[in-house]
């Protein structure tokens, strides 16, 4: 930087000066630089900039899969942009440098900006300026009224104003006015509510929780009681998820109408909850849960995320017994509700694992709530469930449930149907009621659908200040943005004539202080007046 | 549920204002390249009052030219022509909306086809208010340029017939924040144009041999600026306010309120964009030239953020549908 000057060959020699001012200098040269205007300005579009990735590449938080099939598909150059935080750009380092920079460069200008104000809140308006012609705005008159009275009724005109008046040396009055004040009052509300909005959500991200849950819509329950419960949980950096907000729900049923077109038309979680005092007591309160209107308790919020069908499958083994299977299928098509998924079974009445491993069976396949048949090949021809069916192909054999690898719920281990240790030996078109019969003698039904809720529980402590701290945010832009900080000048002095009697030169002057136009209108109406206080203009 | 006869007489509506904002623009078009020179550098210090500091030196009457005072010229009324058959134009373009809205029974603006005709309309009434403030017509063929344009891709590609909304955007924030974004992106398109015109001029005024025959008719320097930034200041706020209610609305329906969606993330870009400017324009060294490009920047990532975002990005926002 700079600052180092002494030790560079100079052309004038500097007085060398000790350590510790030139430390001192450093610091405040870069506080100067930091805070500048020019410094903020580049901050704003390196910010604007930096934002940009998040929006063109996938991110992380939002869709892990797309981020995984980015990277493989541009191999070292997606490696590159991982390791660079560009599929994490608002949690990255570079993003946080910049406004964190950003946000320092404004704490130091708003903080001298602040001193400035309540300066000037209490300041005089400014003497009034020997030559107004010279100003933008200005106009004269000589009229017959005297200079008391001149003053005295653009004193009345100018009330509201701040104004201070004085007497000059050759005995002319002036009055000095200046309005607007609240302009300024306005800018750096907003500057200060951006600052607390960025405090809010950082507070925020410490204290937040986020879950999603899928709940049978049959008379199932979840509770808030833990992380376990979840299907997915994303914790704020203090949350440990051993103190969530307790809450128990219980989902009754889900109501949801289609137009003709196949499109939803609305939907409606039965549902009742209890938290707090509930909890101990027993008792239920009744939510209908609705697009755009969540449950909000006990500083938690429920939302309805998505739906979808879980067919339900119930197995006859040879020795009479019976095993029910219920469990979500996934929509592959979102306007279809055509579903995948895989109900998998353990057979009864064996205990040692090696023949267990042997006679697990999964039910595999699709789900069509409307079905449609092209060929045997199952489509669905509807979102509602008008005349379910499923395709599905029966596995049997060792699902790799003791393998140690998780496994997805909708679907059956590959490397296990690959390795041949889980065969096929079925598949089948079945409509509701419908069965297949295996070789064993083993009867698979298809004999009901559930459908479920995709639920969301939210929780951020600091939400409310966020909205408070963004409702000051554009109340201060509007006061500043409209409010214009103007100056206004009279003066009036005495011409004392030969003959007849004295007169006096009225001259006022205006100059707006902000860079917005349109001062010009209210300058006329108040030199209007002022000019013409009585008599006539020459 | 949806009245189809009234949504046809709407769609009808929007082919009518289409069709007439095109014709005022070939009015003004001929106006424009066989008009005079003069007709603005006079009627401008009657109301350059305004001008602050050294400001008003900029408008100096351009030598040799005759002010207008045996009333208007053949071609000069041409121009006048091609303001009234602009207004006709927003109303049909009003009519067209109204009856879309009726036909459907919500707030018309639920897909890009009513959003991006609603956008044309803010812009062509922030047009016709600068006109009777500040009596700019030269900028009528610039605004009407994307005006039709957008009127025209969003009758034919965008098109989308009247139907009600899904239940994700049935809620009132829909009418607030949608409203908002579309009065902002539509009074955002003037300051663009204009900004662009400024960057024109100002190439001219430096390389006198370059955009003569663009730049010698447009109005000058200072009244561009102006007009920027004034428009400007008035949709900012708007836009802040829209960014602030789709954040109350997302809360509401998404469980939270700022998701990093590629459509707040641009808005986010753009804003930053827009709060640039006006510091640029209070910053010595980064009025004129560069605040201008600045401004232009911000209007291009508006556009960006309607086509590429809706079109392109999957988000949140891209279930609005076309």
């Amino acid at each position: 930087m700079t600052v180092d000057a002494p030790e560079a060959p100079a052309s004038a020699p500097l007085p060398r000066r000790s350590r510790p001012r030139r430390v001192l200098d450093f610091l405040r040269n870069t506080w100067r630089g930091l805070t500048s205007m020019r410094t903020a300005l580049v901050l704003l579009f390196l910010l604007a900039l930096a934002a940009l990735p998040g929006a063109l590449l996938p991110q992380w938080s939002l869709n892990a899969q797309r981020v995984t099939d980015y990277i493989v598909a541009h191999g070292w150059w997606g490696r590159l942009l991982n390791q660079l935080q560009f599929f994490e750009v608002y949690g990255s380092v570079w993003f946080a440098a910049i406004y964190l920079l950003l946000f320092v460069s404004l704490v130091g200008c708003l903080t001298p900006r602040t001193f400035e104000y309540a300066k000037a809140l209490r300041a005089k308006p400014v003497l009034t300026p020997r030559n107004l012609g010279r100003l933008p705005l200005n106009r004269e008159s000589t009229v017959d009224t005297p200079v008391d009275e001149v003053i005295a009724s653009a004193r009345t005109r100018l009330r509201g104003w701040r104004t201070v008046e004085r007497e000059e040396d050759d005995g002319s009055r002036t009055i000095s006015a200046e309005k607007g004040y609240l302009r300024e009052a306005g800018n750096l509300a907003f500057h200060f509510a951006m600052l607390g909005l960025i405090v809010a959500l950082a507070v925020g991200k410490l204290f937040n929780y986020e879950g999603q849950v899928i709940v049978l819509a049959n008379g199932s329950q979840f509770c808030n009681s833990g992380v376990v419960g979840y299907d997915s949980f994303e914790p704020g950096l203090t949350v440990d998820g051993t103190d969530l907000t307790p809450f128990c729900l219980q989902v009754n049923g889900f109501q949801v109408t289609y137009l003709p077109s196949g499109q939803p038309e609305h939907f409606r979680v039965d549902m009742r909850y209890q938290s707090e005092g509930d909890l101990t007591a027993g008792t239920w309160r009744d939510y209908p849960l609705e697009s755009n209107s969540p449950l909000r308790t006990a500083g938690d919020r429920v939302y309805l995320m998505g739906n979808g069908y879980a067919p339900r499958f119930t197995v006859r083994y040879p020795d009479g017994t019976e095993r029910v299977g219920l469990i979500q299928w996934r929509p592959v098509d979102p306007s279809t509700f055509l579903s995948e998924g895989a109900v998998k079974f353990d057979p009864p009445g064996v205990t040692d694992p090696v023949q267990r491993r042997t006679k697990q069976l999964a039910v595999t396949g699709l789900f069509a709530p409307t079905a449609g048949f092209d060929g045997k090949v199952l489509t669905s021809r509807f979102p509602d469930l008008l005349d379910p069916a499923v395709a599905v192909d029966v596995l049997r054999g060792d699902l790799g449930n003791d393998s140690g690898r998780g496994q997805s719920i909708f679907s059956v281990d590959q490397s296990m149907v690959d390795s041949g240790r889980l065969k096929k030996i079925a598949r089948e078109n079945l409509r509701l009621g419908q069965h297949l019969t295996l070789d064993d003698g083993t009867r698979i039904t298809f004999d009901g659908v559930e459908r479920f809720v995709s639920l969301k529980v939210a929780h951020d402590p600091a939400q409310d200040w966020v909205l408070v701290f963004a409702v000051a945010l554009v109340l201060g832009l509007g006061v500043s943005l409209t409010i214009k900080r103007r100056r206004f000048w009279v003066r009036a002095t005495r011409i004392t004539r030969d003959q007849g009697p004295d007169r006096t030169l009225i001259q006022v002057g205006g100059l707006a202080r902000t860079d917005q136009a349109g001062y010009g209108e209210e300058f006329g109406r108040l030199a209007d007046d002022v000019l013409r206080t009585s008599g006539r203009d020459t | 549920m949806v009245d189809e006869t009234l949504a046809t007489y709407g769609d009808w509506s929007h082919g009518a204002a289409t069709f007439l904002y095109l014709m005022a623009m070939a009015l003004h078009l001929v106006e424009y390249a066989f008009g005079r020179r003069s007709t603005l550098a006079v009627a401008e210090p009657a109301r350059e009052l305004a001008t602050v500091g050294g400001g008003s030196s900029g408008t100096t009457i351009t030598p040799g030219v005759v002010p207008t005072e045996q009333g208007p010229g053949r071609v000069e009324r041409l121009g006048r022509m091609g303001v009234a058959v602009t207004v006709l134009g927003a109303v049909m373009h009003v009519a067209s909306l109204v009856l879309r809205g009726v036909a459907a029974g919500r707030a018309p603006w639920g897909n890009m086809y009513e959003y991006g005709s609603l956008v044309c309309l803010v812009a062509v009434v922030t047009y016709l208010v600068l006109l009777y403030k500040f009596g700019a017509r030269k900028l009528g063929v610039f605004i009407l340029v994307p005006v039709t344009f957008l009127m025209f891709i969003g009758g034919t590609l965008l098109y989308a017939q009247a139907a009600p909304l899904q239940p994700s955007l049935r809620s009132y924030w829909l009418v607030v924040h949608v409203l908002a974004a579309a009065v902002a992106s539509g009074v955002f398109m003037v300051p663009g144009v204009a900004s662009v015109l400024y960057l024109i001029k100002a190439r001219n005024e430096k390389r006198p041999d370059k955009m003569v025959k663009l730049a010698g008719k447009l109005p000058s320097k200072d009244l561009l600026d102006r007009v920027a930034y004034r428009t400007t200041v008035l949709a900012f706020p708007v836009f802040t306010f829209g960014v602030i209610c789709g954040g109350i609305w997302a809360e509401a329906a998404w469980g939270r309120f700022w998701d990093w969606d590629p459509k707040e993330t641009v808005a986010l870009v753009c804003w930053v964009i827009y709060a640039a400017y006006l510091h640029a324009r209070a910053t010595a060294g980064w009025r004129g030239t560069p605040a201008a490009v600045i401004n232009v920047v911000g209007f291009a990532g508006t556009v960006f953020n309607l086509f590429f975002v809706n079109l392109v990005t999957s988000g949140l926002h891209s279930y609005a549908g076309v």
